[in-house]
């Protein structure tokens, strides 16, 4: 319990003195503590509550009376203050939605604190189980090498602005908050609670997007607010639903409910037929949070937009933070979605399924047509995220494997690959793809490490694609047959615009010079912690669902046996082991080695020996220029956000009109004396 | 993991046996496609004398990298085609294939010359245009025999009353035959490699390959030639051995429809390729897959 509330006030307590600490010679080393005692303290937590052993069941505390009620009134009063500084905000910039927004969720929340809330006993506030530990530990590790980045990235970035204001200091705030609110969000079993870190994640992305405070920052990052405000618009109304129809506000409580509910009605005894629709429309209301969190279709614009932050921000966005709220929270609600066959859907199964298959399908459709590798990484990111919530919306044992393993894969990787980008751009002055053929001859270290977090995202034997099969296969095994397809269409894409851009990086051009050395130390110990992960997870995944994953799902799955759990067999995780082995050890042994006679290019005129020009038809010399394939006309990024706008919006439409009228049918029939 | 005999000497089979009747394949292919033609031909055995020669030749390369890639893509092949004999899980099959013409692509890329390049685009085009197809196949068996796992399909314990897995998957039957026009470089679907001379892309992905390398890539295409027609065997399974030797005939009629295929059309722009063989994936493969679902639901 006192680990808990340590590790949450750590961050918070480091992002406290940075605001004060300005100078560049002692921000260095305060994020490096600061980061480094987060990052052991996240290990200690996972390994104290039994992360490996199976042991945390599920966890749950109370903590004193006196001071959850404080923490209340506390939480009740930042909240406040927020929302009138948001408001503040939205009249400076004229941003009615904003204000209308926070004018009407933060007043409905305290009215429902101060009243029906105040009457709710909630037993336990803070709630663990292997798969919250894991995301602390994702959290506290890749979120604080990010951090660490930041240091010598931010550097950069000032010195690029050639005297402009240094903001730093609020940069290195809001990235430890955010980290701390992270903490907050998955270990919260109030939901009351868990709604306050939510709206603090909302914030300090809003602030990190609009760092830079040029029109396009301000304009996305209020793009960012507005769409993560309507989620936690959603969020509210789902915590004064369940509050003032079931009585109670905690998560676990919400789930054992569910569960029971869904149990009996396989059975085809619903006892209480407006429990089951009342706990249906706050799932759904909590997913719909979910999906604005995490930038699925219609809502990915905000995460594009995001773009315009600083690179460790997109890193921290896109691989450990914000997002991965948004599909932990769907993820965690996965035991009460689900489609049972034709007959019986439910509808914020369908809806999540559906919301994350199309994103996945037209996300990576989108990602394509695009040669900022940033944006490429932003569409792959949400296409992925999509998978996951599709995963989840599933709601079988193998669907929940397969998104657990997709957050852990994606977050290393997605990190790995941002920060990559970030310190390319910084020494060839570019992030675009396009700039980045002869990388190999510039930058080789870091060519190798962008090689290896592409094939991480989406070849065999790594990491991604293993939980791409995993996810290929629960979908089949629930019925799932037209995420099915979709996801069969989004992978062969996913393979098309990852393979043209690892194409672009091995390519080995004449004279490149290598400027190498110019690259940050703290960059090369990040990128290189980071690699480290990556080969350490795929080469121990199978350990680790055997003996993390496969504990959580039996847990919240009862009944479930072992083999059952995963989606792949442990012979097929071991093949991917030592596939894995071979893939590592083959070029040590054999890149770069040979001995034959090295000869010029064939360019169809004659190569002036070079390999850059060659002698064109009017015997003038003509330097070659390859540029990769975009097919704008067939996977237009507009048309395919138009698609996916509409799609998307169709089937919230559908669901939720579906358990509005369910749910006025009810109450009808219980007006007019009815009993079930 | 227990390991039965068929599975091992399925894996020695094909890794002693495969290239040789890839070899074969090939001979035969452009013995009929002369015939076709008009000509006389080649002996059946000329691929073998031209690897044999290409073995022989200077070795040169255009930069120190791009031999690795190939190595791998030859390894990848074979792990590939050991792991189909061996009757391993068919979606891990289907993604190591796509891991070892990854290989080949960036071998292409890493050589920066213009022809190549663009053979390596085209090349991941059609990787695009194939592969849901590939996988929905996979899919397919999986929903008519319960398993993904090669040695249980064979088996043909999945299905009741000696049945066949193409008696309910004669769409993705058909639209695997599409696609395998692409997986086999025929025309009109071969943009990124064509075995035919007079072409606007050279060798296209293999412009950059000689020698011992470029004979590295002809054996691994053998290879690759015999799994994919492993494919069309697996349709006719139903743990019978005549039905073995139907799934064989069958895998070398449909080895003979490709060359027809390939001497009657001419090639087809990327548009058409990409829409082609998505459309085909749909309205056969897609839609076959479907009907089996809502049947076995209305069934149960």
């Amino acid at each position: 319990m006192e680990t808990i509330i340590v590790l949450i006030l750590i961050p918070l307590v480091i992002a406290l003195a940075l605001l004060f600490v300005r100078r560049d010679v002692a921000r260095g080393p305060v994020v490096f503590i600061g980061a480094a005692a987060t990052a052991a303290l996240s290990v200690v937590l996972a390994i104290q509550q039994g992360i490996w052993s199976g042991a945390t069941a599920n966890m749950l505390w109370a903590g004193a009376t006196e001071s959850s009620e404080i923490a209340g009134y506390v939480m009740m009063g930042i909240e406040a203050a927020l929302a009138v500084a948001i408001f503040i905000l939205g009249v400076k910039y004229k941003k009615a939605l904003a204000c209308i927004l926070v004018a009407v969720q933060c007043p409905l929340l305290i009215w429902f604190e101060l009243t029906k809330g105040h009457e709710i006993e909630v037993k336990n506030n803070i709630g663990i189980d292997q798969f919250s530990l894991i995301m602390v530990l994702i959290i506290g590790i890749i979120g604080t090498l990010i951090c660490v980045y930041a240091v010598a990235y931010m550097k950069d970035f000032q010195h690029h602005l050639e005297g402009g204001p240094d903001r730093r200091w609020w940069f290195f705030f809001l990235l430890f908050i955010f980290l701390s609110a992270m903490f907050g969000i998955v270990l919260s079993n109030n939901l009351i609670y868990m709604y306050f870190f939510w709206e603090i994640t909302t914030l300090c992305s809003f602030f990190l997007i609009g760092y830079t405070k040029t029109d396009e920052a301000v304009r996305n990052s209020f793009r960012a607010l507005i769409m993560n405000l309507l989620g936690g618009l959603a969020f509210v109304l789902a915590i004064v639903l369940l509050g003032t129809t079931m009585d109670t506000l905690e998560i676990d409580r919400l789930i054992q409910m569910g569960v029971e509910t869904k149990a009996q009605l396989q059975a085809g005894m619903l006892q209480d037929p407006s429990q089951y629709y009342v706990i249906n429309a706050v799932v759904m209301l909590l997913c719909f949070a979910g999906i604005t969190k995490a930038a699925q279709m219609p809502f990915n614009s905000w995460l594009l937009g995001a773009m315009v932050a600083p690179t460790p921000t997109s890193a921290l966005l896109h691989s450990s933070t914000m997002v991965k709220a948004g599909v932990f929270l769907i993820v965690k609600l996965s035991p009460l979605l689900g489609v049972q066959g034709i007959l019986s859907i439910n509808e914020p199964g369908f809806m999540v399924m559906m919301v994350g298959g199309i994103t996945f399908l037209l996300a990576s459709f989108a990602a394509v047509t695009q040669s900022n590798a940033k944006r490429v990484l932003a569409y792959s990111t949400i296409a992925n995220l999509g998978l996951i919530v599709a995963c989840a919306g599933i709601g079988t044992a193998e669907g929940v494997w397969a998104a657990t393993m997709l957050i852990i894969f994606h977050a290393v990787t997605k990190s790995l690959l941002f920060l990559s980008v970030g310190t390319a751009e910084h020494n060839i002055g570019s992030r675009d793809i396009e700039d980045m053929d002869g990388l190999f001859g510039r930058l080789p270290r870091l060519a190798v490490f962008m090689i290896i977090g592409i094939a991480g995202m989406f070849l065999a034997p790594f990491g991604m694609l293993v939980s791409k099969w995993a996810a290929l296969q629960s979908f089949v095994d629930a019925g799932g047959i037209w995420v099915v397809l979709m996801i069969v269409f989004g992978s062969a894409v996913t393979l098309f615009y990852w393979g043209k851009w690892l194409g672009k990086l091995t390519a080995i051009v004449a004279n490149r010079q290598n400027i190498q050395d110019k690259v940050h130390g703290e960059e090369w110990f990040v990128l290189t912690g980071h690699i480290v992960l990556v080969i350490l997870i795929s080469l121990s995944f199978p350990l680790f669902s055997g003996n993390v994953i496969v504990p959580f799902i039996k847990n919240v799955f009862a009944g479930m046996s072992d083999a059952a759990a995963t989606a792949l067999s442990s012979s097929e995780m071991v093949i991917m082991v030592v596939l894995v082995c071979v893939i590592l050890v083959l070029p040590l042994l054999f890149y770069g080695r040979t001995r034959k006679r090295i000869v010029p290019l064939y360019m169809g005129g004659a190569n002036e020996g070079d390999n850059l020009t060659f002698r064109g038809a009017m015997e003038k010399d003509v330097p070659v220029s390859l540029r990769n394939w975009y097919m704008e006309g067939v996977f237009g990024e507009k048309l395919m956000n138009r698609i996916g706008l509409i799609s998307t919006c169709i089937i919230f439409a559908l669901s939720f009109s579906f358990v509005a009228f369910i749910a006025l049918n009810m109450f009808r029939y219980f007006q007019e004396g009815g009993a079930v | 993991m227990t390991v039965s005999l068929y599975a091992v000497i399925g894996l020695v089979a094909y890794l002693i046996a495969g290239p040789f009747v890839g070899c074969l394949l090939a001979g035969v292919d452009r013995r009929i496609t002369a015939r076709m033609q008009g000509r006389f031909g080649p002996p059946i055995l000329q691929p073998f004398y031209d690897v044999r020669k290409l073995m022989e030749k200077e070795p040169v390369t255009v930069n120190s990298g791009q031999d690795f890639y190939i190595l791998c893509f030859f390894i990848f092949v074979i792990i590939t085609g050991g792991m189909f004999f061996f009757g391993c899980n068919l979606l891990l099959v289907i993604f190591a294939l796509t891991t070892a013409n990854l290989f080949l692509v960036v071998g292409a890329y890493s050589s920066n010359s213009p022809y190549s390049q663009i053979g390596a685009e085209r090349e991941l085009l059609q990787m695009m245009a194939y592969e849901p197809m590939v996988l929905l196949t996979a899919v397919g068996l999986y929903m008519t025999t319960g398993s993904f796992n090669i040695g249980d399909i064979v088996s043909g314990v999945g299905l009741a009353g000696g049945a066949i897995p193409l008696k309910y998957l004669i769409g993705i039957f058909a639209g695997y035959l599409f696609i395998l026009t692409i997986k086999f470089r025929k025309s009109p679907f071969d943009l990124s490699l064509s075995h035919h001379a007079h072409q606007e892309l050279v060798k296209g992905v293999t412009t950059e390959f000689s020698g011992r390398t470029l004979a590295l890539i002809e054996v691994a295409h053998w290879y690759e030639n015999v799994f994919l027609l492993g494919f069309i065997f697996l349709f006719f399974q139903n743990g019978t051995w005549y039905m073995a030797l139907v799934g064989v005939a069958a895998a070398l009629a449909c080895y003979f429809l490709e060359v027809f295929i390939d001497n009657a059309f001419a090639r087809m722009k990327w548009q058409f390729t990409l829409k082609a063989s998505w459309l085909v994936t749909i309205t056969f493969g897609a839609a076959n897959l479907i009907l089996l679902y809502y049947i076995k639901i209305l069934i149960i």
